[in-house]
């Protein structure tokens, strides 16, 4: 198949989606392949020694391949004045589907990770109730649960873009500035069960979740989302939640700012009124041109991101690559992902892999032949709402860029000649 | 919870433990949760509304609390809360500054009873839920004082700290319900 036959759907080189199917994802397989069988054309395959001798048996728990897990989660320097604070971003751009593994999910602790001991945990429900109830982990493990698979990103995720004090982030990468987003499958019980257990007294307008961190973290969540699809979560991709995570259990508030699905879970009360923790009033709150702030912006913005070709990578020759990338949206699923290779001039249609991942991660993909020219390569996201993903001026004209948090606006990654991929602002 | 409920968890405990199902008709109402009164949760619920709401018994005042801060507090937020390094800053800002205000307990936070609510779980850092109730008042006090938000001699309680005027009170929007 040659390059003539591949139908060109957008400026700068985007090839219609339907190539990577079938016949199509034949015809991306040639470009590549051209040049490696011309330089190996005298090669014999052989059979490898690891096929000759037997390998280690099966084992306690699996790691990764020794070639394959060179990848880590991305943490800060400890600081001596805020122990066991910070954040860990999740590698996206080494990360394929939508599952982001346990020990790579990203991690945001305000006083480091808790050693809970699950059979002395207790998780409370007091306040605006018939009854207070005080469960034991033990108690909660016979209560019947849901299985679903939600992202959680933090609200300062992707904050670099906002370019405050005039930074730009040129070395920039998917993870470094959009690593504070990971997707999991989280079983627990329906909040709703447990609460309709206590008796909810009418009055209850809110819940106040805490952790049982050294920080006693707090978030206040509105009751008709709390009676909603919010879970206890017990168990992260099929084994208890990890301590980083929240073990023995988290509230999972779904498709909201991660800071308020609280780890470590071991208090609800319900009450009349937020309870206005620091955590919703000096920090997670979005400062407006007028000065007014914005608290409880739950719901994470429609967004997407192409985690390949990302900053600061290299493409090494012309030819086709398969550009892909993530999507999601706190409001529901994502419908359609679009993607330009010319600053946002031209849009083609990407080939979503799941268009009904509610709440969760979504992987897009469009074939993209590199000539060797300069290009910027940019995704826009809409939800099953309507939502379109702004561009990063659009949302800056819209809210200003006192904000801080809940960054949700178009990525550009700059490709040039020499092939260099990073970030920029276009 | 009637002791049947308790019955029906334990059933379906051992029933889990041997098949991997859920008999449908007693997951309506497990029912394991444990009656527990509110005065039992008294050392454990540490929420302090901005209504006042759960602020314990006891007062402070800024001058008892000057001498919490220097000992507990100032090594990490320097002795006029003028702060270190990072998020350390506790005085000054104004909302209505040029450029980017610096948002801090005296320019930004609506609440006083978050300042309490705050020092008393997470505070010193090194050291959460070390200091006492009365400590938690007068550093409290102290932390208001810095900003010039009250005088050195008001007394703070369960009742005078609600009452509190802070100066961003009105700067907040609850986006909560926005679709
Ligand atoms: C070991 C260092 C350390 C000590 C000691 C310490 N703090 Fe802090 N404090 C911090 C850090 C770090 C933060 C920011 C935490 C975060 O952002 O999660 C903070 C945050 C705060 C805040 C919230 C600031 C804001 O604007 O959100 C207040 C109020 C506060 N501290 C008061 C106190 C008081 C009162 C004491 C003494 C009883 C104290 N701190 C002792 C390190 C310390």
């Amino acid at each position: 198949m040659t390059d003539q036959e591949l139908e060109t759907v957008a400026g700068n080189g985007l090839i219609n989606r339907r190539h990577l199917l079938g016949l199509g994802l034949a015809g991306m397989g040639v470009a590549v392949a051209n040049s490696a069988l011309a330089a190996d054309a005298g090669m014999r395959l052989e059979i490898p020694a690891w096929s000759k001798s037997p390998g280690p048996g099966a084992s306690g728990y699996g790691g990764r391949s020794s070639y394959a897990g060179q990848f880590q989660r991305m943490a800060g320097n400890p600081n001596p004045i805020y122990p066991g604070g910070g954040a860990s971003r999740s590698p996206l751009q080494h990360l394929q589907g939508t599952i982001t593994p346990n020990g790579l999910h990203f991690e945001r602790h305000h006083a480091g990770i808790p050693d809970i001991d699950p059979s002395r945990h207790k998780l409370v429900i007091n306040g605006l109730v018939r009854q207070p109830l005080v469960f034991s982990y033990e108690d909660l493990l016979k209560y019947p649960m849901v299985s679903k698979i939600y992202f959680l990103e933090c609200s300062g995720n992707s904050g670099a873009l906002w370019g405050a004090n005039g930074a730009d982030a040129p070395d920039g990468t998917a993870q470094s500035i959009h690593g504070l987003v990971s997707c999991a499958e989280w079983t627990g019980i329906p909040l709703s069960t447990l609460l309709d257990e206590a008796g909810v007294d009418p009055q209850a307008q809110w819940i106040s979740a805490v952790g049982a961190d050294a920080a006693s973290m707090g978030r206040s969540v509105p009751m008709d989302r709390a009676m909603d699809d919010v879970m206890v979560a017990l168990y992260q991709n099929g084994e208890p939640v990890r301590p980083g995570q929240g073990y023995p259990m988290r509230l999972l508030v779904p498709g909201c700012e991660g800071n308020i699905s609280v780890k470590w879970l071991t208090q609800i009360k319900l009450t009349r009124a937020a309870s206005q923790f620091r955590d919703e009033t000096s920090k997670y709150t979005d400062t407006q041109p007028d000065r007014l702030s914005r608290q409880f912006t739950l719901p994470m913005g429609t967004k997407s991101l192409i985690t390949s070709p990302s900053g600061q990578m290299s493409l090494h020759r012309q030819g086709l690559y398969q550009i892909n990338g993530i999507a999601w949206s706190g409001r529901g699923s994502i419908r359609r992902v679009e993607v330009s290779a010319d600053g946002g001039q031209t849009w083609a249609d990407a080939l979503l892999d799941d268009q009904h991942a509610h709440k969760a991660l979504a992987r897009f993909r469009i074939p993209w032949q590199w000539t060797g020219g300069s290009a910027i390569l940019q995704s826009r996201a809409t939800d099953s709402q309507g939502n379109v993903q702004p561009t990063r001026t659009g949302l800056i004209n819209e809210v200003g860029i006192l904000g801080r948090y809940h960054f949700h606006g178009i990525q550009s990654w700059s490709v040039n000649s020499a092939g260099k991929v990073r970030n920029v602002f276009a | 919870m009637s002791s049947r409920n308790k019955l029906i968890g334990v059933i379906v405990a051992i029933a889990l433990s041997h098949t991997s199902f859920f008999p449908l008709a007693q997951a309506q109402n497990v029912g394991l949760g444990t009656p527990i009164s509110e005065s039992q949760l008294a050392d454990f619920d540490l929420i302090a509304g901005p209504d006042g709401n759960g602020l314990p018994v006891g007062s402070g005042t800024a001058l008892q609390g000057k001498e919490v801060f220097e000992a507990q507090c100032a090594v990490c937020h320097a002795l006029n809360g003028e702060g270190t390094s990072g998020n350390t800053v506790l005085v000054g800002g104004d909302m209505h500054s040029e450029g980017t205000p610096l948002r801090t307990v005296g320019s930004y936070w609506p609440y006083a009873s978050t300042v309490f609510d705050f020092i008393r779980r997470a505070m010193p850092a090194t050291a959460p839920k070390s200091l006492s109730d009365v400590e938690v008042y007068q550093v409290t006090a102290y932390v208001l004082y810095l900003n010039g938000i009250i005088d050195q001699y008001k007394v703070l309680n369960s009742e005078t700290l609600a009452e509190i005027d802070m100066p961003n009170k009105d700067g907040f929007i609850d986006h909560s319900q926005a679709q």
